[in-house]
């Protein structure tokens, strides 16, 4: 491979991994609080349909991604509502909400069936660092959306790790009873933590129509959103292993195109596999060199009820 | 005395399905008093405190926090009045630092976190109360004793002058109780009030200045310590008198049914927590563990009830080598275990009562119609078990975490001993249990041991090893120290060599 095509598939994977880091990054944040949310996949959808259709009818892309925001943070919020206020099972309640999602995105996007995305992202061109030479392209040419996801990430993990918030939001996943105690109101973080999640999975979503296949389609995020619930795993619920995890994964889906033009034949089913096959093996190595700390919080996929024992 | 009371509930009641856990009770508090609420297992006094602390709402009644009405809806409205409280489990995040967990939910933290000043503020408070704990530990990595004082500091820390303690000394080691009890009585000298639930009455004789009694549900007397001694309490608790069983020093010990030999046993965390300890233990006879918690104690019963492997050395059954068998085969030759663990190792929480006493005898055909288990003899089994070892509750429908701590043990020692064990393992048979129902659990043990059973108990209480015990092994960092024959030996002897102190060659 030469170096023009190198550098053409690594800005690709910048691409690729953002949409990705978006999602996973809003369901490490509500998976840090305690709650399982596996409808990333419908939340995606929702923000796609909401964020194509928002842009297109008022021609401003960000009011776009304000309706993502919301699509995606009304589907979260129905979760937030099962799980929560009513405690339901949250793995129920999540799979429900993919279908849902996906359904109601196909709704909605019905008469969009095709039609391509009139309003563009311009992509920066960062002064300076873009024009050097091979690092240029691949970093500092591209639309705002990927530095913002990069940011928010890196935002979330001093937000977690270096702040009384994060300390909060940690204890209510790990042990709901310890925060009840201390006045930690554990209902409403869970809330707040799970409806900032599903935006950040809407988000994800409407830069898939908006940015990354400017169209839209039924059922475009294309199992995405568990690829992000696997890499929530996979980063050990770290933001900052998050990033690399989800251009890791981005860099193989934008391989996977590269290759079949390439006529290189590895089996795409293969390359689709790498992101769960991965996380698995982090997942075995993880447990055999730490026992109890794989990562999981400890109350991840519990209601949480005071009164009960 | 015109003082006025800090505390003052009045007319409480709480329900729970099927039960009044609370029937209308006044409480009250005053300043720099150490108050003491006793009563048996089930008779309420978790969950009044645990209306106070903000956890649970009352069903009605008026609480009065210094001489204002104020509504209790949750913990962080305790807080704010001063009131913390240390529940029977902890409340600690374990994988967080000392210091995290001190300064988690105050308003007192900055909002960025730096570790260096939560650790230096949380070493600041610890020095002033005496309590002494490293800030920048996991919590995760501290003994129990450790963990109560992270949760009196999280409490000292947020300015608390009401400190509830649920049963806190049943985890702590004799020396960790003095502790504790000069560390209360600096805090009620500086005028912070402490309510203390126990069940031991001779600490409720050493360190309180008055006394609660409660009886299902309601209280049924209260007065200051001076007017009080172990004997009107205990009558107060159970309204009769206890007989104290005294094991009958005629017991008839057996052939050797358990040999163990040269028996080596890895920890958690890969260490070898169990050096090479070679014992027997006879039929007809009850052998207590002695030792401070986590040297090696639970580590010999796991790998004796076959939950845990053995590196090497043996154990053998009436002359059987049984190290290779698992848990289950050896419940089939008869040995049965007690952990110490009840909700999780011994009980399925989510499961009902009746589900729970079958855990271990499920199999057996007397449960079948056919090939379906038949609910109405399981039943009858179940309600056998309720009224064999008294255990209270209101439905065994129900899941078995509705059940007060005492009436847990109640029901699992009951189950274990209903299988008819010939090597029976328990690992702290009363831990939590209230005068009259620990003297039922030693009845029940001297009973079994009269019937020829060999029953092997890690206890804490040494007091209680003179009660019961026949022999005693006192385990230090992993060995067997010495095995003594009870009647030969003394209190102080045991407790010298359980923290390494007797002198060497003696
Ligand atoms: N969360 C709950 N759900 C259902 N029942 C409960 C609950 N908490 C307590 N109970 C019931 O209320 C009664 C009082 O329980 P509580 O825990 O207050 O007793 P206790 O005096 O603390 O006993 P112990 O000495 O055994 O700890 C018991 O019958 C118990 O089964
Ligand atoms: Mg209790």
């Amino acid at each position: 491979m030469d170096n023009t095509a190198l550098s053409a598939l690594l800005a690709a994977t910048m691409i690729a991994g953002t949409p990705i880091l978006f999602a996973a990054a809003g369901e490490l944040l509500a998976e840090r609080s305690g709650i399982l949310n596996l409808g990333v996949e419908g939340m995606m959808l929702v923000g796609a349909a909401f964020g194509f259709i928002c842009t297109l009818s008022t021609g401003n892309h960000w009011l776009g991604l304000l309706a993502a925001l919301a699509g995606g943070g009304f589907m979260a919020s129905i979760h937030g509502l099962i799980t929560i206020t009513l405690r339901g099972n949250q793995v129920v309640s999540g799979l429900a909400l993919t279908i849902f999602g996906s359904g109601l995105s196909g709704f909605l996007g019905k008469s969009y069936q095709g039609a391509p995305m009139l309003f563009k992202f311009e992509s920066l061109h960062v002064p300076v660092l873009g024009n050097i030479p091979f690092l240029g392209p691949v970093l500092f040419r591209h639309d705002p959306m990927v530095y913002l996801c990069i940011l928010m990430a890196a935002a979330m993990w001093y937000l977690l790790y270096k702040t009384r918030w994060g300390l909060t939001i940690r204890s209510v996943g790990e042990n709901p009873q310890a925060a009840d105690a201390v006045g930690i109101n554990v209902g409403r973080v869970r809330f707040l933590c799970t409806i900032v999640g599903g935006m950040m999975a809407g988000l994800g979503g409407a830069y898939i129509s908006l940015v990354y296949a400017p169209t839209w389609q039924e059922n475009m995020t294309a199992g995405r959103g568990w690829i992000a619930v696997a890499l929530v795993i996979f980063a050990l619920w770290n933001p900052s292993r998050a990033i690399i995890g989800a251009y890791l994964f981005g860099g193989i889906e934008a391989l996977t195109f590269r290759l079949q033009t390439m006529g290189i034949h590895i089996s795409s089913f293969f390359l689709a596999m790498f992101p769960y096959i991965a996380t698995i093996v982090v997942l075995v190595l993880v447990t055999i060199r730490r026992r109890q700390d794989a990562g999981a919080p400890e109350a991840l996929g519990l209601a949480y009820d005071r009164e009960e024992r | 005395m015109n003082r006025f009371p800090v505390i003052e509930m009045k007319g409480i009641s709480k329900r729970f399905p099927g039960v009044i856990a609370n029937d209308n009770i006044s409480f009250r508090v005053y300043p720099g008093e150490i108050h003491a609420l006793l009563g048996e297992n089930g008779a309420g006094k978790s969950t009044l405190m645990s209306i106070l602390a903000g956890l649970y709402r009352p069903d009605s009644g008026t609480i009065k926090v210094k001489g204002e009405v104020i509504r209790l809806h949750s913990p962080r409205k305790a807080l704010e009045e001063g009131i913390g409280m240390i529940y029977q489990h902890f409340r600690l995040v374990n994988n967080f630092t000392v210091a995290e967990n001190i300064v988690l939910g105050s308003k007192h933290v900055n909002w960025g976190i730096k570790q260096e000043r939560i650790q230096k503020e949380t070493r600041e408070i610890s020095h002033n109360y005496g309590l002494e704990i490293n800030p920048a530990v996991r919590v995760n990595q501290l003994s129990l004793g450790e963990q109560q004082r992270v949760e009196i500091l999280k409490m000292l820390y947020r300015g608390c002058d009401i400190l509830i303690m649920d049963e806190p000394t049943t985890v702590l080691t004799p020396g960790e109780v003095k502790e504790l009890f000069q560390v209360l009585r600096i805090m009620s000298r500086q005028g912070k009030s402490i309510v203390l639930i126990t069940h031991k009455l001779n600490e409720v004789m050493e360190i309180a200045d008055y006394v609660t009694v409660l009886r299902r549900g309601k209280v049924v007397g209260d007065d200051r310590i001076e007017n009080l001694d172990e004997g009107i309490l205990t009558r107060m608790m159970v309204a009769r008198e206890v007989v104290y069983s005294q094991a009958q020093r005629d017991s008839s010990p057996g052939g050797v049914i358990l040999n163990v030999d040269n028996l080596k046993i890895q920890g958690d965390r890969g260490n070898i927590a169990v050096h090479e300890v070679s014992f027997n233990l006879r039929r007809g006879e009850i052998m207590a563990i002695a030792g401070v918690a986590g040297n090696g104690q639970r580590e010999l019963v796991e790998a004796l009830a076959g939950l845990r492997k053995a590196v090497s050395g043996s154990i053998e059954y009436e002359g059987e080598e049984i190290k290779h068998y698992d848990a289950k085969s050896r419940i089939a030759l008869g040995i049965n275990m007690v952990p110490e663990d009840r909700i999780g190792m011994g009980l399925v929480p989510n499961l009902s009562v009746i589900d729970n006493s079958i855990l271990r005898s499920y199999y057996k055909e007397e449960f079948y119609s056919g090939w379906f288990l038949n609910y109405n003899k399981i039943r009858s089994y179940t309600d056998r078990i309720i009224n064999e070892y008294n255990i209270v509750l209101s439905d065994s429908n129900h899941p078995v975490n509705y059940l007060s701590g005492g009436n847990l043990q109640k029901l699992l020692l009951g189950r274990e001993i209903d299988q008819k064990p010939r090597v029976l393992l328990a690992s702290y048979p009363i831990r939590g249990l209230d005068v009259a129902a620990a003297e039922g659990v030693y009845d029940l043990l001297l009973k079994e041991r009269d019937k020829g059973t060999a029953i092997l108990l890690v206890l804490e209480d040494l007091d209680d090893i003179f009660r019961i015990a026949d022999r005693v092994a006192v385990m230090y960092q992993g060995f067997i120290r010495k095995i003594l024959d009870v009647e030969k030996t003394s209190i102080d002897e045991i407790g010298s060599i359980m923290v390494g102190t007797e002198l060497a060659g003696v």
